[in-house]
């Protein structure tokens, strides 16, 4: 997949050949956007014994003019599920509102059973789904954080076309690319779930938002980290990449 | 190029978002400079006065300092229709909320009314605002709504085609709880270099000066190397 | 003048000839009948009660919730007619919404009285429908906090925002009482929209009623609260939740014979025990108020016991 947000949805250039335009038609269906403005890069997630770790940077591009420096894109909701947000940061803030009207919506009678991880990727990946067949779609790509109804770590990502995906380790745009064979390497697929220690996770992480940094050029060294676990979530949103090596050139 | 049925918008080379492609043909453009500021007593905004219809000037003196309630301004960029019809549009449901709610809106509610509007219309709208307000309960608030309808909150924001060319100059310069003068020499300063290096930035340089005073219009002429006359009202 | 006969009592749409809509007292005459609910305004929360009558033994103990919940910092109780109650929280809950729609934050709890009165007075209008056999009590906390816009992205100044003025405070405890005709009080606006006027204090803040009860014992209730001397704005959340209790106790006192569960919910400031959100009061507390509340009566049996023994 091709990590610039500005080309998900898209025919790719390299098979198709590029768009010719002279086939549109001059009246017809009302288009909408077909590109999105301000943009984020990479999520990354990893399950671990216990838990979830997610993490983003916080910058927020205008092309590749780095933009804003202070956007937060791990959004939290209720009390046990984060929503980590790729690409449009208009459309993440939309749907960051749709998310507190269910949760007020949720709270309004007092049973105490919120949707959980699962039920909130579900219900996103939906409405993913209804906007890109509306030709109108969010322009995102997601991970959903959290827990299962059975009470297991939860981790799934969803896209602008409701496309869903679930493993163990996930990322989006660049990530897909560069974090997740580091991924795959630390943590194999034979390797069980308990292996897997909280600390092992964030370190991984941390690697990745560092490999990221060295070759995204939509990333920053500013980021935050969300860790869910049963005891509630940790989420530390002004992290700086420590440790970056550029001493050997 | 005349743009197809439904194309909004072109990615130029270096991936940014080209202004002018986006407009109707003949649309007049605030290719602009503008910017706001948190100063130690409210807000400061900015801007110059260069209104282009590609690259003929079609007003020198324009001012793209907005109104929209007693100590809730903005600055324009992108079309000057569609700008002007947002503006009106917020500056309406403020006066209808102050009336409606007895109680001056703040500038939270004038930013959420911006950010729907320009959020819910991104198809039709070339649009990039900064909305800057005071009240004595939250300080001088800048937010700023660039082109796809997100909204930020800021220390300082600078926006238009001239602010591509004082990002190093305001991120070295900026301070936090500057003093008037020096948050409006910052301003002026800043818009001159926008100006100098922009094509489609040009003419004066106007500032609003919120505080707990109201609202304080400055002018500065090139003339004189944007030194005065100063205060207006 | 009696109203019976008269003809004057079967449409909402048509006057008396002295100027009454009987169908409106009427109405208030369900809310009489209703078990009673108070709400209590503190200088650091505002309380509901509501007596909620056992109309039958089947009736599961703790279901059936009469306190509802409208946004995240709203609560609303009524007394009267259930499902009229239900209808109204339903509108209040839209209306909540909406306004997040537009202005991307929580309603002001005035903002909504104004609505809700609006809408329980176009009840009163027209042939084709009957007024709200409730009468509500709307309880809620603004955010003494600074607000960021929903889903806002950034923080701006580190150092704070400049220019604030000390001690400019807004927010705070609003508690109003909606009746059938649609009447609500609000005491003087916070500020008027040319010039705004802060209050420094917000825990004085104007917003509707100190307290406020309706319903069967709503008398016995406002004698109690009155008692309390709300406006100095003194009482505590705390205290605020044992009073309530007592109060209810004490308005049960005239039916006796009806059992009756207490339910209870509670605002606080946004550093109190809630947040600034509305909710149940928890179960250790609401028991304990309602053992301190049993004793209160029973001291006060025994004390009138004593004076006839002398």
């Amino acid at each position: 997949m091709n990590h610039f947000p500005e080309a998900w949805g898209r025919p790719r250039d390299d098979v198709y050949g590029a768009y010719d335009h002279s086939y549109l038609q001059t009246t017809g269906p009302k288009a909408h956007t077909s590109s999105p403005a301000v943009t984020g890069t990479s999520v990354l997630g990893v399950k671990f014994n216990g838990g979830v770790v997610l993490a983003t940077d916080n910058l927020a591009s205008y092309g590749s003019l780095a933009r804003f420096t202070d956007v937060k894109r791990l959004r939290v909701f209720g009390s046990n599920a984060i929503v980590g947000f790729g690409g449009d940061v208009s459309d993440m803030q939309y749907i960051d509102r749709l998310l507190e009207s269910i949760d007020i919506r949720e709270n309004y009678s007092h049973h105490g059973n919120m949707l959980n991880a699962k039920n909130l990727h579900t219900y996103l990946s939906k409405v993913f789904y209804k906007r890109r067949s509306e030709f109108n779609p969010l322009w995102n790509h997601i991970l959903v954080a959290g827990y299962d109804g059975e009470g297991e770590p939860f981790l799934s990502s969803a896209d602008l076309l409701g496309t869903t995906f679930s493993a163990p380790h996930l990322a989006t745009g660049f990530g897909a690319h560069l974090a997740v064979p580091i991924l795959r390497r630390l943590f194999p697929e034979e390797m069980p779930l308990e292996e897997v220690s909280k600390e092992a996770a964030i370190e991984a992480l941390k690697q990745c938002l560092k490999v990221l940094y060295y070759r995204d050029a939509r990333s920053m060294d500013k980021y935050s980290i969300a860790v869910i676990t049963k005891e509630g979530i940790d989420i530390k949103e002004n992290e700086v990449i420590e440790g970056t090596e550029l001493g050997f050139c | 190029m005349v743009a197809p049925h439904g194309v909004t918008g072109m990615l130029g080379e270096d991936g940014i978002h080209v202004d002018m492609q986006h407009l109707k043909s003949g649309e007049v453009n605030l290719g602009t400079s503008i910017m706001a500021i948190n100063f130690k007593d409210g807000v400061i905004l900015g801007a110059d006065s260069r209104t282009t219809t590609g690259a003929y000037i079609a007003n020198r003196v324009t001012d793209k300092l907005t109104q929209v309630h007693d100590t809730i301004w903005c600055c324009r960029s992108g079309s000057a229709a569609d700008t002007q019809a947002v503006a009106d549009i917020v500056s309406y449901h403020l006066n209808m909320y102050g009336v409606t709610n007895n109680e001056a809106p703040s500038t939270q509610v004038a930013a959420s009314l911006f950010q729907e509007l320009c959020y819910e219309n991104k198809d039709a709208l070339s649009a990039g605002i900064i909305i800057a307000g005071y009240d004595p309960r939250h300080g001088g608030q800048v937010y700023s709504i660039p082109l796809g309808g997100s909204l930020h909150k800021q220390s300082f924001a600078i926006g238009g085609s001239g602010s591509t060319y004082i990002y190093g100059y305001t991120d070295a310069h900026w301070r936090e709880q500057m003093t008037e003068q020096e948050g409006i020499d910052f301003v002026r300063s800043a818009l001159q270099e926008a100006i100098k290096w922009d094509g489609s930035s040009g003419g004066v340089i106007r500032l609003v000066v919120l505080t707990k005073k109201g609202a304080v219009r400055h002018l500065y002429l090139p003339d004189n190397g944007y030194t005065g006359p100063g205060v207006t009202n | 003048m009696t109203s019976i006969g008269t003809g004057y009592d079967l449409s909402n749409s048509v006057f008396s000839p002295d100027g009454r809509n009987f169908q409106v007292e009427y109405a208030v005459k369900a809310v009489e009948n209703g078990g009673t609910a108070v709400g209590i305004r503190c200088k650091d929360g505002v309380v509901l009660a509501v007596e909620k009558i056992i109309t039958s033994k089947l009736l599961k103990p703790g279901a059936n919730k009469r306190i509802a919940t409208v946004d995240r910092h709203v609560g609303i109780v009524s007394a009267g007619l259930v499902p009229d109650g239900r209808h109204f929280v339903s509108r209040a809950r839209d209306e909540a919404s909406s306004w997040r729609g537009v202005y991307k934050g929580p309603i002001p709890t005035s903002a909504l009285a104004n609505r809700l009165g609006g809408y329980v007075q176009a009840y009163t209008l027209y042939s084709s429908v009957r007024p709200f056999g409730t009468t509500a009590i709307v309880a809620g906390w603004d955010s003494e906090a600074e607000l960021a816009v929903d889903g806002q992205v950034g923080t701006g100044p580190s150092s704070g925002s400049g220019g604030k003025v000390e001690g400019a405070k807004g927010g705070g405890p609003g508690l109003y009482m909606i009746e059938p005709s649609g009447l609500y009080w609000v005491s003087s606006t916070s500020a008027s929209a040319s010039s705004p006027i802060y209050h420094p204090n917000p825990t004085i803040l104007p917003g509707g009623y100190y307290g406020a009860a309706t319903g069967k014992g709503r008398q016995a209730a406002k004698a109690e609260l009155e008692k309390l001397d709300l406006s100095s704005g003194n009482l505590s959340l705390a205290d605020g939740v044992k009073e309530a209790a007592r109060i209810i106790y004490v308005a049960h006192e005239d039916s006796k014979d009806k059992e009756f569960e207490l339910e209870m919910s509670w605002i606080s400031s946004v550093d109190g025990p809630t947040k600034g959100r509305h909710e149940e009061v928890p179960k250790e507390l609401r028991e304990e108020a309602e053992k301190a509340a049993k004793r209160a009566l029973e001291g006060e049996d025994e004390e009138e016991e004593e004076k006839m023994e002398e």
